[in-house]
């Protein structure tokens, strides 16, 4: 073939390249399209009302569970507020609740509102440690000035573990 | 007393580290064979002395001494002792203290290795001596492991009751051995580019530390996701967490290296991007102790969390991987690359395979980092399973099509038609099995089929291959089973690891497609659907345990015709330290599948009687998900003990001069 470089050394990279050009050209296409459906933002009630997050579309919600707000039905669902210090929510969640769930303490949950305005989770944050904060609540409560510093009960928690206190 | 002794051995292991890196560096500068000696003997002594470190950490803990910080932020007196030892590396100090032990041991080990060559040897004993002094001096400035209390309390704070499993008392140490082992290779690449040597010779030994590195890892990540799937109790064994794609990046830069490996010691082919792939793959696996620890990506498993500390990490990844790719961007384009080969041929066809896995591994990056892009420009989000599912899955189901045809291409000029027609059977097999699996009614049926048929065209594949290693049915079975004994060990490694990786894919495929979940809140003596089986919720009693309190719910799960299958008893447990729950879950093993059972919450009625909420997965093939790793394992394992008896007889002729036939 006339077109083909002469030297071997150049013909075996264009090889090389013409092998992998596809490979990669349909990798960059999948992380692009990939990217463009399953990013899922993070908002607390008030960012979402504010920036009129349509239903339907997949989010992390996230924000305190209000103290007093969770109501368990027999059929296996709960309802519960996730509240900021401006808005509420209304979340609902058929599932059983992680561990650290608690009233009064942060939360973090992925899925979308439907058209009645609840918010329907898929999933409900579970943190393996008590002494952990997901860091986009953390971020979003340090920008409300409800950060009380790490480990420390948010402003509106009851702490309710026992334990009182960090060691020295 | 032994926790001073302890701090005071890990700063003279920082001292031994520090006299092992200038050494053996200005031992090859000189050409001076006895201060590479004393390099050598400091290596060893760093890794006696850390030994002894980890050895009074361990004692602390066993002994409950909670005047040591870790030991009382982490453990309990009522704890059973192998959560007592496996406390000492649940932590941050901790887990830095196991990593610094393993980077030590590999770095004694390689300190002892035979038949390298002498200035190669002394550089990359240096190269991992001065990896010592970052993460030692890091552990001894920065994270004691063994820090004194002023006032030490009466009782601990202990574990995290969702580490005390005997799966996640092992994990750490086999991913950390895993993680490490990929220093030498870095030390390994370090010191060769150094040299000016990366030829096939140094491919030869780098492959057996690499195959070491990889199959330790391969045994971590399947423990990490055993664990998940029976302690956490989301019926999943994988979830895209950060935390889990750090530990699934450099293995993925492993198998490619693994295979890049053997295209530069077979054919001398590509030696600078081996070099590109051993550093890549170290970068990796300090890439994820930086995420793990510095909790900078919100994750499900965050433990340990400390993200001062995780900016100081970065500053050593950035140290030590900065200067590997720095030496490479001056030394890789030197690299003189001789070996020519044909466009179907095996060389390509591993190519292929690098290609595959680098882009992968990147996508995986991509995803993983792009909530600090995000970040970056003022939003926050995550990137979800979707994404990985899509991009991983894609690019590897079209690994997956090319792998059994390439160790039937012959080095240098491949015949593809010979090769196919030998494959025939293997494709037909898998195309049956796809259809098979198409026929049966799903909701994901199109993924199921490509999955399963991919898997099983990946086994048959294997065996298409092992049998005409063999000459099977083409030579009279006596010259088989001759030719049986007498194949290289590595050939029956790499046979079983593509197998395991079928039998992966096709349980996770099938896994994904046929599952189902059910969940409803029970009375006793009510029941549930399953799939086709019926649970019934028998009793809930109190068992204590331990150091928690347990309700125990006895399940019967009975099949169609009525007849009992099993009777599951899933736990609930509340520590008394901390006040958290844990699930225990009930799994019923059914030949490969698996009945799946979580004891949820109490609710207590308006009229006063209890009742519990009950989750049930049937994860039909689930066994296969977690046996086609170890079969992958297994046969790295058989590799290295081929390759182990080959170093040992020094420099022998090419194996392809030995037996023709034979090629990995």
């Amino acid at each position: 073939m006339p077109w083909l470089p002469r030297s071997r050394k150049a013909r075996r990279r264009l090889t090389l390249v013409a092998a992998a050009a596809p490979i990669l050209a349909l990798a960059v296409g999948l992380v692009l399209y990939g990217l463009r459906d399953s990013i899922s933002y993070f908002y607390t009630p008030a960012q979402a009302l504010a920036a009129h997050v349509r239903p339907g579309r997949a989010i992390q919600l996230g924000g305190m569970v209000a103290p007093g707000s969770v109501a368990k039905d027999a059929g296996g669902e709960v309802d519960f507020v996730v509240a900021d210090h401006t808005a509420r929510s209304m979340v609902t969640y058929r599932g059983d609740l992680p561990d650290l769930f608690r009233e009064g303490q942060g939360v973090v949950a992925t899925g979308a509102y439907n058209r009645a305005g609840v918010f329907v989770a898929s999933q409900i944050l579970a943190k393996h440690d008590e002494r952990y904060m997901p860091r986009a609540l953390t971020r979003a409560l340090k920008a409300e000035g409800a950060w009380r510093g790490s480990g420390a009960a948010p402003v509106y928690a009851v702490s309710d573990d026992g334990r009182g206190g960090r060691l020295p | 007393m032994t926790a001073e002794f302890g701090q005071f051995a890990l700063i003279l292991a920082m001292t031994l580290s520090i006299a092992q890196a200038g050494l053996s560096f200005w031992g090859r500068a000189r050409r001076n064979g006895v201060l590479t000696g004393l390099g050598e003997g400091a290596a060893l002594g760093a890794f006696g002395a850390v030994l002894i470190g980890f050895a009074a950490l361990i004692w602390a803990f066993v002994t409950s001494d909670f005047s040591v910080v870790n030991v009382a932020e982490n453990s309990h007196t009522e704890k059973p002792l192998i959560y007592k030892i496996a406390g000492a590396w649940g932590s941050h100090e901790g887990s830095i203290l196991l990593w610094c032990l393993a980077l030590t041991a590999y770095g004694a080990a390689l300190s002892l290795a035979r038949g390298l060559p002498w200035g190669l040897k002394a550089l990359a004993v240096a190269v991992q001596g001065s990896l010592g002094v970052l993460f030692i001096g890091y552990m001894v400035l920065a994270s004691d492991p063994l820090l004194r209390l002023v006032s030490p309390p009466v009782e601990g704070r202990s574990l995290n009751p969702l580490l005390q499993d005997p799966a996640l008392a092992a994990h750490p140490p086999f991913l950390y051995a895993g993680y490490v082992g990929l220093s030498v290779v870095f030390s390994l690449a370090l010191a060769a580019l150094i040299e000016g040597r990366v030829d096939a010779a140094w491919a030869r030994w780098l492959r057996p530390w690499t195959l070491a590195a990889w199959g330790l890892l391969t045994i971590g990540i399947t423990l990490g996701a055993f664990w998940a799937y029976y302690e956490l109790g989301w019926g999943g064994w994988w979830f895209w967490d950060p935390v889990e794609n750090a530990s699934l990046m450099p293995w993925l830069a492993a198998t490619a290296l693994l295979h890049s490996a053997i295209v530069t010691e077979k054919r001398g082919a590509l030696p600078a991007w081996t070099a590109f792939l051993a550093i890549f793959a170290f970068t990796l696996s300090m890439l994820g102790a930086f995420l793990v620890r510095s909790g900078v990506l919100t994750s499900v498993h965050a433990f340990a969390i400390d993200p001062a500390r995780g900016l100081l990490l970065l500053a050593i990844l950035g140290a030590a991987s900065g200067a590997g790719f720095l030496l490479f961007a001056l030394r890789g384009p030197k690299l003189k690359d001789a070996a020519a080969f044909a466009p179907i041929s095996r060389e390509s066809a591993l190519i292929i395979n690098n290609v595959i896995l680098t882009a992968v591994t990147t996508a995986v990056l991509a995803g993983t980092l792009w909530p600090l892009v995000l970040e970056a420009f003022g939003r926050q989000g995550g990137v979800g399973a979707p994404y990985f599912n899509l991009v991983v899955g894609s690019l590897m189901a079209v690994a997956f099509v090319v792998l059994p045809v390439g160790p039937l291409l012959a080095w240098r000029r491949g015949d593809a038609i010979g090769a196919l027609q030998r494959l025939a059977v293997a494709g037909c097999a898998g195309l049956l099995i796809a259809i098979a699996a198409y026929a049966l009614d799903s909701p994901r049926r199109a993924v199921a089929a490509v999955g399963v048929g991919l898997g099983a065209w990946l086994i048959a594949g294997a065996f298409v291959e092992a049998a005409e290693r063999l000459r099977l049915g083409k030579a009279p079975w006596r010259e088989s089973l001759r030719r049986a004994g007498g194949l290289p060990r590595g050939g029956w490694g790499m046979n079983l690891a593509h197998i395991g990786l079928g039998v992966f894919v096709m349980g996770a495929a099938f896994e994904t497609a046929w599952k189902s979940e059910d969940a409803a809140v029970l009375t006793t003596g009510a029941g549930m659907p399953l799939a086709a089986f019926h649970l019934t919720l028998d009793s809930v009693t109190d068992r204590p345990g331990p150091n928690y309190d347990a309700e125990r719910g006895v399940i019967q799960v009975t099949d169609p015709a009525g007849r009992g299958v099993c009777t599951a008893t899933p736990e609930r447990r509340t520590y008394a330290t901390g006040g958290q729950t844990t699930s225990q879950v009930a799994i019923c093993p059914r030949g490969l599948d698996d009945i799946y059972i979580v004891l949820g919450e109490r609710r207590v009625a308006p009229g006063g009687g209890s009742s519990w909420l009950v989750r049930a997965y049937w994860n039909p093939w689930a066994r296969l998900i977690f046996l086609g790793p170890i079969l992958m394992a297994l046969g790295g394992a058989l590799s290295l003990s081929d390759r182990r008896i080959r170093l040992a007889a020094g420099r022998r002729m090419p194996r392809s001069q030995i037996a023709p036939a034979a090629a990995e």
